[in-house]
């Protein structure tokens, strides 16, 4: 028998999710040596995960690493598998038993719950659904979202907030040649909402935003950030934090945010507050939402450590339209265990375990490895991490050939699944691109599977 | 908005920003690193991970630094790309020190 990872006998590798985890995984195995034959699986008929669907419409540069994920994907031992659901159109089991590794990379599908009463009402959304929505995700393109409301909410304080109170404010002139979808475009030049409140449950030493992020909030064509100056002032354990060498973007965010405080009055026709130290504790209204009971809060612990504590001092905002954006959470996939506290798979460097048993040949990477932290080259170095516990696992690896995808086309057609390859998705590539160039944007998506497929 | 390589980079090299680069925009001599401004994207991944804070973007490269700019525009093009973790250069624990990190 050939030695495995040679031209002979090629390890093959699965990877589950098409985003920047699985094609650093990708990258990292192609450059590892060894003859890896990679196929990559993915729910969607278009490949990218949020580099397509998270990254807003507005940041074109972020959206860069697509170029490097497409030469991955027109490289000889790369066999892409859209349109393909694991978990339904094939089981965990059928890739372990086609594949000599498996990698998942799915990332996090869900939104953490606020867990108060009313969350549910009509009126009431997760950041996720709005991204997904505005970025033409076939899954989010049928969200009606009532922007005719004038009062709007986002709880957290993270650069997905940023996202969503910057698509919410900017004009149409400021959004209109970007990749945004068309039905949301269409949406936000009939939008209503003139004030936008960012609601945080920490202070203003604690907000997630990046710097670059923050600042964009104060230079909008027509929105004004608005910040009560008292809010600004600091425990002495804040100050701590900010005068520690190693957290710069927290002493930069205060700056910002105390610039905000001392501009003047507002000219601009929206308005973005900032507020700290409060969380919702109740959404209320007939039917749908008309207010939300935020509790003022203090901070409690040590430097870098502190957390909020409610202290039980109530006030009611009207506000008709919510979004929460404290965090995303990955999705159990049958067949494999799951930390439902922490929203991932539980592993150890990469390597899925149950309790303390390593599963062989089971893999993750991104953030339904590590939870749904970091920007989007934080997940090459967390590949890297992944496919250097796989490949020191290789000696243990059955070394008989696996068949990969060859094995699976059969069970799939006989499923009637249409599989998407990689030459059809830059057919759809090329017609997405074709549709935007009357209207001088990169490309206009196309937000329904249907739409996709009849590309092909 | 352009991200920079600076001179607190010399004789470290850590090279923890190039795991974390999406587009591998890193180039290295024997001394420091450059970053190409033309591959960046300026997503910023890498400079919370410098461990002297040798990087800097935008709007927040001090004015004593802003040298920088042309020097990593002009020498990152003809240096061979560093994507993967290399071992800091033997200086670099007595530099950082010396930083005071």
């Amino acid at each position: 028998m050939s030695h495995l990872g040679t031209i002979d006998n090629p390890l093959r590798v699965a990877i589950v999710g098409s985003g920047p985890s699985g094609f650093y995984a990708t990258e990292a195995l192609f450059k590892s040596g060894h003859t890896v034959h990679i196929d990559m699986f993915e729910r969607l008929p278009v490949p990218f995960g949020l580099v397509r669907s998270g990254v807003a419409p507005d940041h074109p540069k972020l959206k860069q690493p697509m170029q490097l994920y497409d030469k991955i994907g027109q490289t000889p031992n790369f066999n892409f598998l859209g349109n393909v659901t694991v978990g339904r159109d094939l089981t965990v089991e059928q890739l372990r038993k086609t594949y000599h590794a498996v990698i998942f990379t799915c990332g996090a599908e869900t939104d953490r719950k606020l867990g108060v009463p009313g969350e549910n009402l009509l009126g009431s959304y997760t950041a996720t659904e709005f991204v997904g929505w505005y970025n033409g995700h076939p899954d989010y393109r049928d969200r009606d979202f009532d922007l005719s409301s004038e009062i709007v909410a986002i709880i957290g304080q993270g650069n997905v907030a940023a996202d969503v109170c910057r698509i919410l404010s900017k004009t149409v002139n400021e959004l209109k040649q970007t990749d945004i979808a068309e039905h949301a475009l269409d949406a936000l030049a009939r939008s209503r909402v003139r004030e936008i409140h960012v609601i945080g449950r920490r202070g203003p030493a604690q907000a997630k935003f990046t710097n670059r992020e923050l600042r964009e909030l104060g230079e909008l064509e027509d929105c004004d950030p608005i910040i009560d100056p008292a809010e600004l002032d600091l425990n002495p354990q804040s100050i701590v934090e900010l005068e520690d060498k190693n957290n710069p973007v927290s002493a930069k965010n205060v700056e910002t945010f105390k610039s905000w405080g001392t501009r003047g009055a507002p000219t601009k026709s929206k308005r973005c507050h900032f507020h700290f130290f409060r969380s919702p504790t109740a959404l209320k209204g007939a039917g749908r939402l008309e207010k939300i009971v935020l509790e003022k809060n203090r901070l409690d612990g040590d430097p870098f450590n502190q957390s909020a504590r409610g202290t039980g001092e109530a006030l009611e905002m009207d506000c008709g339209l919510l979004f929460r954006s404290i965090g995303y959470r990955g999705l159990p996939l049958a067949g494999l265990p799951f930390d439902d506290k922490k929203g991932v798979f539980p592993n150890r460097d990469g390597r899925i375990i149950n309790g303390n048993d390593v599963l062989p040949g089971l893999y993750c990477s991104g953030w339904i490895k590590r939870g749904p932290s970091g920007i989007i080259g934080t997940n090459r170095a967390d590949s890297v991490e992944t496919v250097q516990s796989l490949l020191q696992d290789l000696a243990n690896f059955e070394s008989q050939a696996k068949p990969g995808a060859e094995a699976l086309y059969p069970l799939l057609k006989a499923r009637n699944v249409r599989v998407i390859s990689y030459a059809d998705w830059r057919k759809i590539d090329a017609a997405e691109i074709e549709r935007g160039k009357a209207k001088d944007k990169p490309r206009e998506k196309f937000t329904k599977i249907s739409e996709m497929l009849a590309v092909l | 908005m352009t991200t920079v390589v600076t001179d607190n980079c010399e004789k470290c090299r850590f090279t923890d920003c190039v795991t974390v680069c999406p587009v591998g925009c890193f180039h290295a001599d024997g001394n420091m690193l450059y970053i190409d401004p033309e591959v960046c994207i300026d997503c910023s991944a890498c400079v919370p991970v410098c461990p002297v804070h040798a990087i800097f973007e935008g709007d927040d490269i001090p004015d004593d630094k802003k040298h920088w700019i042309q020097i990593n525009a002009e020498r990152a093009p003809n240096l061979p790309v560093i994507e993967d973790k290399e071992d800091p250069l033997p200086t670099a624990e007595e530099k950082k020190a010396a930083l005071g990190y």
